[in-house]
């Protein structure tokens, strides 16, 4: 019995809301941040044992509803806050949100290691994935068809891809779209005329794409990511619902701190500083 | 004897005779309380599949209710041809929502209709093959195999499809893509063939040995004694086999989010990538603003599926009973 209650409690604990408790944290939102959140977590409460920071994922739109709703501190989004979702959080708590920049991601292009093609500049970009461009050889490649992968339209990826390269405009129907970044790496590394995007950090088994911008071909590495000279670098956020104090506040100075971007490293982003 | 007697007596006639020993009405307690406690047991089932419905139903009701929803995801936005590049397509996440139905549609049943065209007669005549033909020893390991291969979750046979089926089929089929709709049919069918093929073996089993000695013993061989006697005999359970296996076609996910490609393509060809209305709900109820109209999108889905799914059980058991009678007409 007493094995049973332990977990009932942990459960309790959990959905009680928990902003109202001192010594605790929680973070929630993006499955992109997830890993980081965990580092940052894991790394703070050996710093600061009293402080417990519980991190869990479901998603940029899911973590900004529970900021909303109030069942967390501090939610991350890999993408900026929408006008009605700032909306409903000012009508609610009669201030608008806060935000604060925590690292830097890259979405990255990745073509099969066998493809010729190494640059593509976003505009060709943006006409295979608006359906305009079908054919390899259209872009300087083999006269093979272009089996493009997309992410599911909840991730923040895919948001971000949308209005960074396609400026807005609607993927093409024949665009294929995978769960999840692995899948698509995954899907890519098999498939000689694949081309697919996701974060920087997992680019394994494929070849990253340049992107050409000007006459300049821009590769996504640390530097021009960090720099802002790769087109498309995006800044990664905490969302909280007023100035943060206390605990909250240690813990975002603890992750801007050098200790914690030196995490942001590890974990395959890049940092803001 | 007397106490079986203060027994009986105590279940027929518990209001008319008061004095019980002790021993018997406590007897007739416990008979009463676990009796309400199965009721109770049963009641729950029902008691859970209403408040489902409620709650989805509820969630879905929104589109219907809020001016803004409305506007947005009206019922021509959903079913009727939109102006544009493209008529039907599925971007609910867009400056302008697009959330035509009729990719899901087609997503759907172009995955089902390949599953169902492996997997029904895959199912079927390993059934009569072993409920028939296959020696006793071969049965033994037949059986136990084919159902074991219900137990792998679906998405292990997901995975299974896009890492090892995919590079298969693509160069099989000559198809351009390696994730579309033939490869998650054929995965598909790899979860539906046990179901099938369980369901008919019980059904053909149960066929009375009466039935098969009398048709061999008119000289009817073996084989015409299994497709001629037997199968129909077991129709009804064969045709609720399929129909299991038609249901968990339509509302699985994991399978078809991973090896379909999930593009939302108005296609019939079987080659392309297709995109289910289960994998759709899967995929986009991670991230979705909740009370959004999305979000009541994709409640609506899932009560489409549920009446799809409803809709498909009224037809197959009517049906049924219409077999049933045709077969066993000119007895009754």
């Amino acid at each position: 019995m007493k094995s049973l209650l332990k977990p009932l409690l942990a459960v309790l604990l959990v959905a009680l809301p928990s902003a109202a408790r001192a010594g605790s944290v929680t973070i929630k939102g993006s499955d992109t941040m997830v890993i980081l959140g965990q580092r940052w977590a894991e790394a703070f409460m050996k710093k600061n044992p009293s402080i417990k920071v519980q991190v869990t994922g479901g998603g940029s739109g899911v973590g900004l509803a529970a900021l909303q709703n109030g069942t967390t501190d501090i939610a991350m989004s890999s993408r900026e806050m929408k006008k009605a979702e700032s909306d409903k959080l000012r009508a609610r708590y009669k201030a608008p949100p806060v935000h604060r920049a925590v690292a830097k991601d890259g979405v990255t292009f990745y073509v099969h290691q066998g493809n010729p093609v190494g640059t593509l500049t976003t505009e060709q970009l943006r006409g295979i994935y608006v359906g305009d461009v079908s054919n390899w050889k259209q872009v300087g490649g083999a006269d093979a068809p272009i089996v493009a992968y997309s992410r599911e339209n909840s991730s923040g990826t895919y948001v971000f891809v949308k209005d960074m390269v396609l400026a807005g405009e609607d993927f093409a129907p024949a665009i294929q779209t995978l769960p999840g970044t692995a899948a698509v790496v995954n899907a890519v590394s098999k498939e000689k005329n694949s081309l697919g995007y996701g974060g920087a950090a997992y680019a394994e088994g494929v070849k990253e794409l340049k992107v050409k911008k000007g006459s300049e071909e821009i590769a996504p590495s640390a530097d021009n990511i960090k720099s802002g000279k790769y087109p498309l670098a995006r800044d990664l956020f905490f969302y909280l619902r007023a100035e943060p104090t206390g605990d909250i506040k240690a813990f975002i100075d603890f992750a801007l701190s050098p200790e914690g971007q030196a995490i942001v490293t590890q974990v395959g982003y890049f940092p803001v500083k | 004897m007397d106490r079986q007697a203060t027994m009986e007596q105590g279940l027929t006639q518990a209001v008319a005779a008061p004095r019980l020993s002790t021993a018997a009405r406590r007897r007739q307690l416990r008979e009463k309380a676990i009796a309400g406690f199965i009721t109770l047991m049963a009641f729950t089932g029902i008691a859970a599949l209403l408040l489902i419905i409620v709650f989805v139903a509820k969630e879905a009701l929104a589109l219907f209710m809020d001016a803004e929803a409305r506007h947005e995801a009206s019922l021509s936005k959903m079913f009727m041809a939109q102006e544009g590049r493209y008529p039907f397509r599925w971007q609910p996440v867009s400056d302008t929502p697009k959330v035509s139905m009729i990719p899901l549609f087609v997503g759907t049943l172009k995955i089902t209709f390949v599953s169902m065209l492996v997997s029904v007669p895959l199912g079927v005549f390993g059934a009569l093959f072993v409920a028939e033909f296959a020696p006793r020893r071969l049965r033994e390991l037949l059986k136990p195999v084919i159902e074991l291969l219900a137990g792998i979750p679906s998405v292990v046979l997901g995975f299974f499809a896009l890492m090892v089926l995919s590079p298969v089929v693509k160069d099989l089929f000559h198809l351009d893509r390696p994730l579309n709709g033939t490869l998650a049919g054929l995965a598909l069918a790899l979860a539906i063939v046990p179901v099938i093929f369980t369901v008919s073996e019980d059904a053909l089993t149960a066929v009375p040995r009466s039935y098969r000695e009398a048709s061999l013993a008119l000289g009817a061989t073996l084989w015409e004694t299994a497709w001629k006697v037997v199968l129909p005999a077991a129709a009804p359970g064969i045709l609720a086999a399929c129909v299991l296996g038609f249901g968990r076609a339509i509302g699985e996910t994991m399978i078809v989010l991973m090896a379909s490609g999930n593009a939302d393509l108005v296609s019939w060809n079987l080659g392309d990538s297709a995109r289910s209305m289960s994998a759709t709900i899967a995929a986009e109820m991670g991230e979705v603003v909740v009370g959004s109209t999305h979000y009541s999108l994709l409640f609506f889905i899932g009560v489409e599926l549920f009446l799809f799914t409803f809709v498909l059980n009224m037809v197959a058991s009517t049906w049924t009973k219409k077999v049933l009678r045709r077969l066993t007409g000119s007895a009754s």
